[in-house]
């Protein structure tokens, strides 16, 4: 897929004392758009996974299809380690990384 | 293609469908036993960084989920081997719930790996690649290759389509 590579931009925080470690910040796994996977599979495979439901398993297929990639879970770093080793086993090109 | 039938999924495949079902099944368990090389593109599409900038953690990830991974795409392209007909010939395959999500994972693999072989990219246009290589050389093994990629998708997606209904 080209285009649509515009980093996310964090939104603008009040600072504060309370300022979120990075080491607490929740973590992310992401899924990338491949030329191979059927995007009925890529669908089926969130639902069957993530438990989401098929409209919003549909709509993140189409996140991956038109903009590359899209995030597919997010929280404790383990977590989504697990998540990512399990899309890795379906074939999804899966990464994690920080929210 | 694969039907729903009862709670089982089900498709009659002639002889050369389950010489070609064989082979690629055979091929990616070949490529994740004695041929594995992580310098393959095909082991690193099948077993991605999963941090793209940190090679330590990737490694640290891969020392924890590589073996279970590895196992679980050997076993479900044996899955595919073992529901095929025996000997040389044609037949039913039939499949329950379980044995149908191992399919499915292990076409899956097989259409990645031919896919990367192949150099599919998106916006590939299949039938035009085909045109090209038949053009080319019609007993060309690209022409072979080619067809074979199709037909994995037709048929994941045919079992896909049973198992959704």
């Amino acid at each position: 897929m080209g285009g649509m590579a515009a980093p996310q931009v964090a939104p603008v925080e009040t600072p504060d004392t309370e300022e979120v470690p990075v080491s607490d910040r929740p973590w992310v796994t992401i899924v990338w758009d491949d030329p191979v996977n059927l995007m009925t599979y890529v669908t089926w495979v969130f639902q069957k996974l993530f438990g989401y439901s098929r409209e919003k398993a549909e709509r993140l297929m189409l996140d991956v299809h038109h903009k590359g990639k899209a995030v597919v879970s997010s929280g404790a770093r383990e977590r989504m380690e697990h998540d990512a080793a399990q899309l890795h086993a379906y074939g999804l090109w899966a990464t994690v990384d920080r929210s | 293609m694969f039907r729903r039938r009862g709670d089982h999924y089900v498709a009659t495949f002639a002889v050369d469908e389950v010489r070609v079902l064989r082979k690629v099944a055979g091929e990616v368990v070949g490529l994740l036993t004695d041929g594995f090389d992580h310098g393959d593109p095909v082991v690193g599409r099948l077993f991605p960084d999963v941090y793209p900038d940190d090679d330590a953690g990737t490694a640290e990830f891969r020392r924890y989920t590589e073996g279970d991974l590895k196992t679980g795409k050997i076993d479900q392209a044996g899955a595919v081997l073992a529901a095929l007909p025996d000997g040389d010939s044609g037949g039913e395959v039939r499949l329950d719930a379980e044995a149908a999500e191992a399919w499915l994972r292990a076409l899956n693999d097989a259409r990645l790996a031919m896919g990367v072989r192949l150099e599919i990219k998106d916006g590939t246009d299949l039938g035009e690649e085909l045109d090209d290589a038949v053009a080319a050389d019609p007993g060309s093994s690209r022409v072979f290759q080619l067809s074979v990629y199709a037909y994995l998708g037709y048929l994941q997606e045919s079992l896909l389509n049973a198992l959704i209904d």
